[in-house]
Formats: C-alpha cells, structure tokens, sequence
C-alpha cells in the first residue's frame, strides 16, 4: 500500500471515512430487527390484555389465585382480623414501609390483590402461613403479614400491586 | 505464495496475541497481504458474496429459530406467527426465505465463472471438488429449509424427494421408512428435518473453511488463465479486492433487497400458503426454481431408478471436470470455440429449469429428453473432444501484459 503524507487529506482518506460511516450505519440498522425480535411478539401482547375477575364467589378468609400475564395473582377476601391486623402496624419499622391503605382501594378494605412473586427471586408464596398469618415463601424464608409485605426474610420489597380497578362491588379488572 | 508472515502488529495487545495465537498473522496473511491476480473482473466478487449470504442465512435462521415450532400441527401456525406478531418478524423470514434464492442465484454464477475461466483445472481441483461438496450440501439445506413451513409444497415436495430412495433396488422401501421415522411424511420427518436443517449449515461453513484453504495455497485463478509470475501481477488484497467485493456485495445487496422488500413471494409457490394435506396432491408439484433443471432432468428419463441415477449423476458429474477437460488452456477467453459451447450449456441449463416448471406432457418431454442428453453430452463428449481438437489462441506473456494489451 503506498503512504500518504500525513499532512495533506486525500480523497481516498475521505472515502474510507465515509464508506466506514456509511458502514457503520447499516451495521446499526442491521441489528435493530435482530435485537427488537426477541421482544415480546404482538401475540403475546395481546395475551396480556386486562381480565375481569368476579369476586362474588370468594368467601371471607379465602384466597384464590388467578393468572394475568402469565403472572399468578392472589386475591385475598380478608377477614375483620386480618384486616386489623394489617391496619395496626407502624409503619416506620417495616423493611419495606408502606401503610395498608395505599395497597387497597379505598372503600375495600377486605380485598387484597397481590402479584403472587416473592420478591427475593421469584417463587410464589404458600398462603395463609408464616408468623403473621400472611404468605411464608419456602424457597430463602421470607415471611408476609397480611397485607402482603415484608416482614422478615430476604426478600427486599412488598408483594408487588398490579394495576386494577373496581368495575363494581363485586367485579374487579386487573391490567 | 510467499513463506513468512509481513504483519507486524503495533499495539502491545496484538504482540502479546500473536505470540500466543497468530490469529491476527493468519488475518493478514489471508486477506490483508495476500497476494491477488491484478485483473481480476466482478465474477470474482461471488466467493465473497457467498460468504455474506451464509452468514445472512445463519443469522436470520437462528432467529428464526426463536419463533418457530416444529411440530406437523403447530408448524404452519408458527410461520404465519413469525409474519404477523413477531417484531420485524416478516422481514426476517422474507430475508431467510429470499435469502436461499440469492444464495443459489450467486452459486450458479460462481460456479459458472469457474467453468468458463477454468478454475477447476489443475492445481486447483481439490478446490472444485470442495465446491461442488458444498453445492450438494446446499442443495440438502435448502430442501429441508422448505420442508419446514409444513405447507403443500413443503409436505409434497418431502414427499417426492424421499420417495428417491425407493428406487433402490431392494433396500429402497426400507431406506424411505427409515428417512420417514414412520409409514409416511410426517411428524418424525418434520421433527428430525428441522435438525438436519441446523446442522447442515455449519458443516457448509466447515467446508468453506477448507475450500477457501485449498484456494489460498495454490492462489486465485484469474480471467487470463495463466499463473501470476511476477510481483508485477498480483496486488494486496487489501484495499484491492477488499473493496471490490464489498462494492459488488452492496450492489447484490440492493437487489436482494429489491426482492425481499417489493416481491417477496415472487420466487415461491403460492401453494406453500396452504397448509400440508396428506390426502391431496397439488396439480403441479415444483420444487423451488433452484432445482428445477435437476428436477427436468430427473423426469426426462422414463425409468424411476435411472432417473434418480441421472439427477444425482448430473450434479457429481461436475466434480469429475478437471478430468474431462482435456485442454491444457485455462482460460474461455483463448479458447474460442469452447466459449461458443460454454453459452450453450448455460442456455441448455436456463432451458432445462423452465421446463422443469412445466407440466410433463407433450413437447415438453420431448425437449427436456433432447437437452438432458445435451447437458450430458457436453460433459462426456464435447469437453473431452475439445481439448484435443481445439485450436486455442496464444497465450500472453503475463497477466500485467494482458491488462496493458487490453487497452489495444
């Protein structure tokens, strides 16, 4: 290859920078579709589209599970104690501080509806047991009262609210 | 070619590399220093572009791959998935798709500049017999990519392609079930076809890994014919042939991209949108335009097994070339009575795909029969004839004489 004296630009000095700019742009749109494919498809999207739960047949004290975007989701009907319970705490000692009234609709008070993960790494919680009667997650020991947060254990946050709205007394929508 | 390696990294990185794995050394004496016949033309840019598309069909595969389900009830499901949910998900499969298109598009014109130069003639044989592995290898990979989005083609053309087998003599039915994994096409055969699929692919690159070996230690041949004597001849690789392949490589881009952007279903059958149904044969089964020639070829001869013996007869008849070639003239362009027979073979093999997309009825048969013995003939006959009765014209000198008389 012959040399070229540094001082002067050639043009051949400016059609390889070009070449390499233009180059280096394709490179760029050539991974776009390669990359956005493994987003979820608009399939799945649509999967994803909010449900309607009735919340009619879920007696007092009962939990049911159900699934929105392939997420298991715990809808607690609970009772006058558990309710207490999750109502006479302060706050200020919890690892995860947060008041019970900003994890339910005002007006439900008995209706608790979580996104049934443990937040440690993502095993679902058995319901009902752990010291304070909330979840017990048996996979690392994280323990839930009533409310659904934290208490003990490794898991760093609350269970997790999902997006939902009361369509009714007895209807709800989740997503 | 030249023994010691010139590359000289700078940076501290590089020398540390090089002492340990001299990868960068094989980079630069391959493709940076390599010594490169001068006056090389743009039939010359197809090995390069060959690389390109498998890469391009590797990727997109793979890709693809992520969305496909093999499975006779799921499969069609999943492609038509890929095409409407999949973020850019019809421009991968249009890609993959038209891909195999331009990759056999840019293998028969590499493979035809190869005839007419004379590249397969001594030293280079090994090399031609490595192409012509990698050209059957792509053959089987294309098949079995088509079988996969279980439409009419896809289970009819497996259907017929394995049925080949059965034409050997007493182990042919149990050869056929055994390619099956059942009593006909079906799950088993889509399910161990999309293996096949994968694998294929990487063994194609095996291959070209030796193919561009064996080409690197005899060097290119070149549109004169005749062996660089001189520095004179040959310039470095790079920037020369690097940017000469990239140019052409941009332009084959554009009209790959032409295809897959403004007619992608133009080169397939309609009938492939329709999913598989065991009970009902298409009125006119075609496979992809790839094989139409073989598949003329094959219907020509009226016996099952001799027909399945000149189909594959007619592909390894070419790694026999260097052999029955007799002229010592690489080069069409001293040799001006082989270049006439060169333009008819290629006309005899354009002629042989169209009739291979046409009923077998008629006039039709009477033609494919005609240019099948043709196309046999020019292998077995003319070549061999030629060479001794050709009267070639002189060669040059050398090949920086032929570029300089060129301008005469």
């Amino acid at each position: 290859m012959t040399t070229v004296s540094s001082a002067e630009h050639t043009r051949r000095d400016f059609l390889y920078i070009a070449t390499g700019a233009v180059g280096a742009v394709g490179a760029a749109a050539v991974l776009v579709p390669l990359i956005a494919q493994m987003n979820p498809d608009a399939s799945t999207i649509a999967a994803g589209a909010p449900i309607e739960v009735d919340l009619a047949p879920i007696g007092e004290g009962q939990i049911i599970k159900v699934f929105w975007r392939s997420k298991p989701i715990f809808i607690s009907h609970r009772s006058k104690k558990e309710i207490t319970a999750a109502q006479d705490v302060n706050v200020a000692t919890l690892p995860d501080p947060e008041t019970d009234a900003a994890r339910v609709k005002p007006g439900h008070d008995q209706w608790l509806v979580v996104i049934g993960i443990c937040t440690h790494l993502g095993c679902i919680p058995l319901s009902h047991q752990g010291e304070y009667d909330g979840w017990f997650c048996p996979c690392h020991g994280s323990v839930y009262d009533t409310s659904g947060r934290i208490r003990k254990g490794p898991a760093p946050k609350n269970l997790y609210v999902p997006p939902y709205a009361f369509l009714s007394d007895t209807k709800i929508r989740i997503g | 070619m030249s023994g010691h390696s010139t590359y000289q990294p700078q940076n501290a990185f590089m020398q540390w590399l090089e002492k340990r794995l001299p990868i960068g050394g094989l980079i630069h004496s391959s493709f940076v220093a390599y010594p490169t016949p001068r006056n090389l033309n743009y039939w010359w840019t197809f090995g390069g572009i060959l690389s390109f598309m498998l890469g391009a069909q590797i990727i997109t595969g793979i890709v693809l791959a992520m969305h496909y389900t093999p499975h006779v009830d799921l499969a069609f499901r999943s492609v038509e998935g890929i095409m409407r949910d999949v973020n850019y998900g019809w421009l991968l499969r249009y890609l993959h798709s038209n891909g195999a298109s331009m990759f056999f598009i840019a293998v028969y014109i590499h493979m035809f500049r190869g005839m007419y130069y004379g590249s397969y003639k001594e030293p280079r044989e090994v090399l031609w017999i490595l192409g012509v592995i990698i050209y059957l290898l792509m053959m089987a990979t294309g098949f079995l990519g088509y079988t996969l989005p279980w439409g009419q083609m896809s289970f009819w053309g497996a259907t017929v392609i394995t049925n080949f087998f059965s034409a050997i003599p007493g182990v042919g039915e149990t050869v056929v079930t055994w390619l099956w994994g059942g009593y006909a096409v079906g799950n088993p055969t889509l399910n161990r076809f999309y293996s096949l699929h994968y694998l294929l692919p990487f063994v194609i690159a095996g291959v070209v890994v030796l193919h561009v070996w064996a080409l690197h230690v005899v060097g290119q041949n070149n549109p004169a014919g005749i062996e660089p004597k001189s520095d004179k001849d040959t310039v470095a690789f790079t920037p020369y042939a690097t940017v000469k392949d990239s140019f052409f490589m941009a332009v084959f881009c554009l009209f790959f991209a032409w295809f897959v952007f403004y007619i992608p279903n133009f080169l397939g059958h309609a009938d492939n949108y329709i999913q598989a149904n065991p009970a009902v044969t298409p009125q006119h089964i075609v496979p992809e335009w790839y094989y139409l020639p073989f598949y003329a070829i094959l219907r020509a001869v009226p016996d099952k097994l001799l027909g399945v013996i000149a189909l594959f007869g007619s592909i390894l008849i070419l790694a026999f070339l260097p052999w029955l070639d007799t002229s010592k003239v690489r080069s069409a362009r001293y040799r001006p009575l082989y270049r006439q027979f060169f333009w008819v073979f290629v006309v005899v093999c354009v002629l042989l795909g169209w009739l291979g997309a046409k009923p077998a009825e008629g006039i039709y048969v009477v033609l494919a029969r005609v240019l099948t013995i043709y196309y046999f003939a020019h292998f077995i006959v003319i070549l061999p004839l030629l060479g001794i009765f050709e009267k070639t014209k002189p060669l040059p000198n050398s090949i920086s004489e032929s570029v300089l008389d060129a301008k005469a």
